[in-house]
């Protein structure tokens, strides 16, 4: 410190170490996070799936012994093979369950929009004053734990439930409804559960649109009908794809509603996922159909990065 | 016709394209409009010049067909339009944002309307091809909106809504977003396309530069009411009220009272100790009346010796001095503290200035420079 000249490139010198260090930190945080997260955890089940079932803690063989040092690494890497994957294609279960998953997905998500698009707009086209209330009102059931949420339809679904009460009450029905227990019981749970994710980034592309344009498009000559289908939708359509793969990515391993809601019939990947853990002890087995399950969604989820970057870029 | 001039308000047997027969509007305890009665004429370019909030948006979204009269009717034509709605009315609107589809390239943002016409294919080819030569656009017809300028974006608009070839074309505050010199340019281009177009043009602006600079009549409103309708030179000479001569321009405003003083002149006493001053007016005042005269200050002259033949001429001090250049407005303080302005061109280099700060001068104009408005 008493000698300026060195003080000077002293700080100098650290500060240009500190600028790379302070980089280096801050491209590294993501990629611990992504390391820990989720490849880490990637890794240990692409290990399980290349295992061998067995009567053990845990049930599966090999495990890594790293106390033989070299050998006993490449004896581990030895016992691994594909086995479990070939036998995802023998039995026609899974790859049913995988397609039935995807259709069910598909077909909720096609009903949550119907249902979230309508509320949407008509929360960006409600009284300034009012959307932090709307907002409010579309979160509050997110403060409940969802698995009660759930079993709150049983109630509601089951053939002595409210919704069958009333119908017969006010006389549309004269018979109850089997409603629980089938696809439709799960169609309803889907919609209901993750209509949010839909409503939500619908929401914040349509609050954003100049109410300007739908004017403009008025006075070129578009009745209201046109101007919502010629204007409206292309530029909400950004909210629409992001809200559709914010359900169906989730919806297509989904355990619980088909489990609660759904019946014997109700086929999904996440049901088979529990069952293979839980019931048949097959980790390996199981484990191999959580890692096809995710390259199903890798698709989907590059896809919906995808947008999610042209949406950043348009706005720029 | 017989002269080139063009002055269709002067000709009781004009027809006027656009009437607004006692308009008021009212948006629930406030009126807006209030019982407002205007002509405008084909072929005219009309500016509505205002302060903010003074309904001249209004007015231009009754014409567009956004809002509707709450009593009165607004006729285009001959025809009622209150019953029309946006879409069916042969009136398009030029938006003060622009309202460019972002999603759609330039080209079909022209094409957007004719489209809506099911105009057939070739013809509605060449109407864009046509509209995008008016504005100077066609290498940019494949770009999108984002990514052109903003005068690019301005043209856009003006080509939007000149193309399905309205009766009317309406422009909200159309210049507003664009820098000065633009502006400028862009006003002298817009008069240009007005005139190859033949379309009646309203425009709204609260910039009164530019509505004197474009518009062929300007109607200064104030609070839902027209203060006066002319054309920008009668608006700015001859201004009907004290809100008129103060909204368009610089003035001196000098309170007094008029005594006749023979034909159409009067005498105006205006403070203690001061010499009366000496106006014509077309307009009958009483005796004793209270008046405003009114005086732009470059019809203002100042020099250092009272003018021999002035007819009204003032003492004072200068008080500050703005240099603009071209020109120096010089604030002269007078002997009761009043300040006047008065212009004067800068002829000569700076340093060669005849007058500078608290320097005595005289300040003096003519019988017919200041305009007399009674009370």
């Amino acid at each position: 410190m008493g000698r300026p000249g060195l003080a000077v490139l002293d700080s100098n010198g650290r500060g240009f170490v500190g600028e790379l260090m302070r980089r280096a930190f801050l491209i590294a945080v993501p990629y611990v996070w992504l390391l820990a997260l989720f490849l880490v955890p990637f890794f240990i089940v692409l290990k399980i799936s290349l295992s061998d079932t067995a009567l053990a803690i845990p049930p599966y063989t090999p495990t890594l012994d790293l106390s033989q040092g070299w050998s006993g690494i490449t004896e581990f890497f030895s016992q691994l093979d594909f086995e479990n994957f070939v036998w995802l294609t023998e039995d026609d279960l899974y790859w049913k369950a995988y397609l039935s998953s995807v259709k069910i997905a598909l077909i909720a998500t096609i009903f949550t929009l119907i249902f979230g698009y309508p509320i949407a707009y008509g929360m960006a086209r409600a009284p300034e004053e009012w959307r932090p209330t709307l907002m409010m009102l579309i979160i509050l059931p997110f403060w409940t734990s969802f698995l009660i949420r759930v079993y709150a339809w049983m109630g509601i679904l089951s053939n002595e439930g409210y919704l069958n009460q009333f119908l017969l009450w006010i006389g549309v029905i004269s018979t109850p409804l089997t409603i629980l227990n089938t696809n439709t019981a799960v169609y309803i749970g889907i919609v209901y559960t993750y209509l949010p994710f839909m409503i939500l980034p619908i929401y914040s592309a349509l609050e954003r649109m100049d109410e300007s344009l739908i004017e403009a498009a008025e006075d070129l000559g578009c009745s209201r009908i046109q101007a919502f289908w010629l204007v409206t939708i292309p530029l909400s359509r950004p909210g629409i794809i992001a809200g559709c793969f914010l359900v169906m990515i989730p919806v297509i391993g989904e355990f619980v509603i088909p489990s609660l809601l759904g019946g014997s019939g109700t086929l999904m990947i996440g049901k088979v996922l529990w069952e293979e853990f839980f019931s048949n002890r097959d980790w390996p087995v199981a484990s191999a159909v959580a890692v096809v399950l995710l390259l199903i969604l890798v698709v989907p989820i590059v896809l919906f990065q995808r947008n999610q970057q042209k949406q950043t870029e348009a706005e720029q | 016709m017989t002269s080139d001039v063009f002055t269709p308000w002067d000709d009781p047997q004009a027809k006027p394209l656009i009437q607004f027969k006692n308009v008021t509007k009212r948006f629930g305890g406030f009126t807006a409009i209030d019982n407002l009665s205007l002509d405008i004429f084909e072929r005219e370019f009309f500016a509505l010049l205002g302060p903010s909030g003074c309904g001249k948006t209004t007015m231009m979204r009754m014409l567009a067909g956004f809002e509707t009269p709450t009593e009165g009717h607004i006729i285009l034509s001959g025809q009622d339009i209150d019953p029309i709605p946006p879409n069916k009315r042969a009136v398009n609107m030029m938006f003060q944002s622009y309202a460019l589809f972002p999603h759609l390239s330039i080209w079909e943002n022209i094409a957007f309307g004719l489209r809506r016409d099911k105009m057939p294919k070739r013809d509605l080819e060449d109407r864009v091809e046509e509209m995008l030569r008016l504005t100077r656009l066609e290498q940019f017809a494949r770009r999108k909106p984002h990514q052109i300028s903003g005068g690019q974006r301005q043209r856009v608009a003006l080509a939007r809504s000149l193309a399905k070839a309205p009766k009317l074309l309406l422009l909200d505050e159309p210049l507003g977003a664009l820098d000065k010199k633009l502006r400028q340019d862009t006003q002298f281009e817009l008069m240009d396309i007005q005139e190859k177009t033949g379309t009646t043009f309203v425009i709204v602006t609260h910039d009164q530069e530019e509505a004197m600079t474009v518009a062929s009549r300007v109607a200064v409103m104030d609070q839902g009411q027209l203060k006066q309708v002319a054309t920008p030179d009668r608006i700015y000479e001859n201004p009907n009220s004290v809100y008129v001569a103060d909204f368009i321009g610089d003035v001196n405003i000098i309170e007094g009272r008029a005594t006749a003083q023979g034909d159409e002149t009067y005498q105006i006493n205006w403070a203690e100790g001061q010499t009366p001053l000496t106006a014509t007016s077309a307009t009958d005042l009483s005796n004793g009346q209270g008046c405003h005269l009114a005086i732009r200050p470059e019809k203002v002259t100042i020099s250092a010796d009272r003018p021999a033949d002035a007819v009204n001429a003032i003492q004072g001090k200068v008080h500050d001095i703005a240099y603009l250049g071209n020109l120096s407005t010089y604030y002269v303080e007078l002997a009761n503290g009043t300040i006047i302005k008065a212009q004067s061109a800068n002829t000569r280099r700076i340093s060669r200035r005849s007058f500078t700060w608290e320097d005595p001068v005289w300040l003096s104009w003519t019988a017919t420079a200041a305009v007399l408005l009674a009370n």
